[in-house]
């Protein structure tokens, strides 16, 4: 398992997520439709190509998704210790009721909270500032995407190490702006070092997926409602922002999920000292260095469970479209 | 790709060798691997920790095995819990690629108890046996039988300025008072030790426990214990960090940084391990004119003190395809003529106990004589495979020492420690 890597089953989820997303919007579709007319046979065999053609990927998404979900869930239902191999048994919910009545699990799930909440916030407003840049750049405008892409192409790991050396007294720039004390050892101000690293490595990714949406808000729009004597930032609230709302959404969605699995920034930059641990942190440290596999697959069907939550309120409460339904006309 | 249609077949060969040439590099280092374990010599990889002249007893090893095998030295990572991590990962996945494993002593029962390490029997075990000091050898050992060599091992000192201090005290009690008495002068007067929230903490808190009599764990290491002697050492624990003769920077404060400050001259006393001397002679070689060792004191001025031993343990991967090179190999590594060469040049302590009277060591260890007596009467950490667990909750509850309520911080330890036991823990 490579540095980066968040623990076993929260990538997964997050991935599984995105399929449930996917399926879940169908049926809320189907509510429209209330009678349903009997398919011709044109229609069902066409039908059934399309499964077969669906086929495939869809069992290797259950095979490379599903069964380590599985396999997590069956484990966190035992005490199973790779210190203690001969002493593994079936503890039914118990590890849930332990996680679950810990101080330590609900700093982390205050920590991830906190810096999901944040780091999502600042990246949408700055996102949106930078997409709006982009979008109206006359000159050189691949060269401006580029170059504000370039946070996001740096890898995460090498990043982090690099604001670590920053805010390290002696090495650091940044540190020694600050009387040159270690922000890096204080717990407030390495919870704001962390936001800062998530937010400088991710605010492009929302600018490039708010950009996309801009790109839909018709010209001709805007100029009927210039015609009319809206002001900039009318045309902004009342024209760009309704238009925009399904490709926001989306972009909140995929930042939250990504945000609240937050790991590789914590990992380098204080590797969870100070009660400084997400979650996922937490997971990592249960079962890598504590070798605990119950506690730690505990950990990471929670996350899991945390990320389903949220993504089912974005679908079904603020009516996000999950990525890849189309609300067109459906056979 | 634009290419001029009469082009494009002449390039294709070249691209094709190219391809061919990528494939081979691609391979090469496979069939490299592949070919160790048929009839040459077997490569024996050590993963240990680094250690700056290790290499020339592993090639005075290699030559002395006449091509029985190979060990091949890999260093692992720096910090303890990083090279633990990187051990631990491959072991479960395993893998083969590892033969020889320098385990820090506290990890011992915790790979043996997970079956990653094969046990010493017979022939191998009695030759470890022989003539090796037995605290080392308990570290070794899990449910009575021997599961690694010792190496080396390690016990912390009373470092003291002599030209403030005349007599070294006995107990913690004599050295707070002395402490509070040079500060009434003026003089230097701090105690320097390590008490930041991390390993050393537990290492300070068990020396303290150990010498009070108490017991951390019942015996035979299955049940939290925590009975009177332990809350002696927290009441001890606690009056130091409270008593103003440590550092501000106490609570901080890991091995190094307690040796730079005593280096400094604010301290008139120094509990830390053995590689403070060499140091010092060349840092600041006046002071270490003044400076004096002695056992670390005892909870009673009568009792002498228990001392927590560290060390390095050598382990035989359950996964290696060469166990009986393995075993020579580390039986090699660690007999008395190269525990001799690895205490002169790298200030580790021997664990076999004639080495101590060899008169090469008298110039590189002048306090050997101190450190065998220690050794001698030994405090061991809890001997569990869940020792790593136990040590973190400890240190984040004996962490700050000046909040210490003894009876109820040893209730705390006591459950949480239990909880570590039977793998209920969550670790923060």
């Amino acid at each position: 398992m490579s540095v980066n890597a968040t623990p076993a089953g929260a990538d997964v989820a997050a991935d599984a997520e995105r399929s449930a997303g996917r399926h879940a919007a169908v049926p809320a579709q189907r509510a429209h439709r209330r009678t349903k007319p009997p398919l011709s046979e044109n229609k069902r065999a066409e039908r059934r190509l399309g499964w077969l053609l669906c086929a495939p990927a869809a069992l290797v998404m259950v095979l490379v998704t599903a069964y380590p979900i599985l396999y997590s869930v069956w484990l966190s239902l035992q005490r199973f210790d790779l210190r203690f191999p001969d002493e593994r048994e079936f503890v039914g919910l118990e590890n849930y009721v332990t996680v679950l009545t810990n101080q330590f699990w609900w700093t982390a799930f205050g920590v991830t909270a906190l810096i999901t909440v944040v780091t999502v916030v600042v990246e949408l407003v700055l996102g949106m500032g930078l997409a709006l840049i982009m979008h109206r750049t006359l000159v050189g405008r691949g060269i401006v995407r580029t170059a504000a892409l370039i946070p996001y192409g740096i890898v995460t790991v090498v990043a982090a190490f690099s604001w670590r050396y920053a805010w390290t007294p002696g090495t650091g720039y940044l540190a020694n702006l600050f009387d040159g004390s270690a922000p890096l050892t204080e717990r407030a101000s390495s919870l704001a070092i962390i936001m800062l690293a998530e937010i400088w490595k991710t605010t492009p990714f929302m600018a490039l997926l708010l950009m996309a949406g801009l790109a839909l808000v018709p010209e001709d729009l805007l100029k009927a409602a210039s015609t009319d004597g809206a002001t900039a930032w009318q045309r902004f609230t009342k024209v760009m922002l309704p238009v925009m709302k399904p490709a926001i959404l989306v972009a909140l969605l995929f930042r939250t999920l990504d945000a609240f699995r937050v790991f590789d920034n914590i990992f380098v930059l204080t590797a969870g000292g100070n009660e400084t641990s997400s979650v996922s942190m937490l997971a990592y440290n249960n079962l890598i260095r504590g070798l605990n596999l119950g506690i730690g697959s505990t950990m990471s069907v929670l996350i899991f469970l945390t990320v389903a939550i949220i993504a089912f309120v974005f679908v079904k409460l603020f009516g996000t479209a999950a990525p890849g339904s189309d609300d067109g006309e459906r056979r | 790709m634009t290419a001029d249609p009469d082009t494009a077949p002449r390039r294709r060969p070249a691209r094709r060798a190219a391809a061919a040439a990528a494939a081979l590099a691609l391979v090469a280092p496979l069939a490299a691997c592949g070919s160790d374990g048929g009839g040459g010599t077997p490569t024996i990889n050590l993963y240990y920790p680094p250690e700056q002249n290790l290499q020339k007893v592993v090639d005075d090893c290699n030559a002395q095995a006449q091509g029985r095998y190979r060990i091949a030295y890999r260093v692992l990572p720096r910090q303890a819990d990083e090279q633990r991590v990187q051990m631990v990962r491959r072991l479960a996945a395993r893998d083969s690629g590892m033969d020889l494993l320098g385990l820090d002593v506290t990890w011992t029962q915790e790979f043996a108890s997970a079956k990653w390490i094969r046990e010493w029997i017979g022939q191998d075990k009695s030759e470890v046996e022989r003539g090796t000091l037995n605290g080392p050898l308990d570290t070794a050992r899990y449910e009575g039988r021997l599961y690694a060599a010792p190496k080396n091992t390690n016990v912390q000192l009373l470092w003291y300025r002599s030209d403030l201090v005349p007599e070294p005290p006995k107990s913690w009690d004599e050295m707070i008072s002395a402490a509070q008495q040079l500060k009434q002068q003026g003089k230097p007067y701090q105690v320097l030790t390590m008490g930041a929230q991390y390993e050393g903490l537990v290492v300070l808190y068990n020396t303290l426990a150990e010498s009070a009599g108490g017991k951390v764990l019942s015996d035979d290491g299955k049940k939290a214990v925590m009975d009177e002697g332990t809350v002696r050492a927290l009441d001890q624990l606690k009056k130091f960090a409270t008593s103003g003769v440590t550092s501000p920077s106490f609570t901080n404060a890991t091995e190094d940084p307690v040796r730079l400050e005593f280096q400094s001259g604010s301290g008139a006393f120094q509990v830390n391990w053995p590689f403070v001397y060499p140091a010092m002679q060349e840092a600041n070689p006046e002071l270490a004119q003044k400076v004096k060792w002695a056992r670390v004191p005892g909870i009673d001025a009568n009792t002498p003190s228990k001392v927590t031993i560290g060390g390095v343990n050598m382990a035989v991967s359950s996964y290696s395809k060469h166990p009986t090179e393995s075993f020579e190999a580390a039986k090699c590594i660690r007999d008395a003529e190269h525990q001799k060469f690895s205490a002169v040049n790298d200030g580790v302590p021997p664990t076999i106990e004639a080495v101590y009277a060899d008169p090469e060591m008298d110039k590189a260890y002048p306090m050997k004589e101190t450190i065998l007596e220690e050794l001698k009467e030994p405090a061991v950490r809890p001997l569990t495979p869940a020792y790593q667990s136990i040590s973190t909750v400890m240190s984040a509850i004996l962490s700050p020492p000046s909040a210490i309520r003894p009876e109820q911080t040893a209730n705390e330890l006591r459950d949480a420690i239990a909880d570590a036991l039977e793998s209920k823990g969550v670790l923060p």
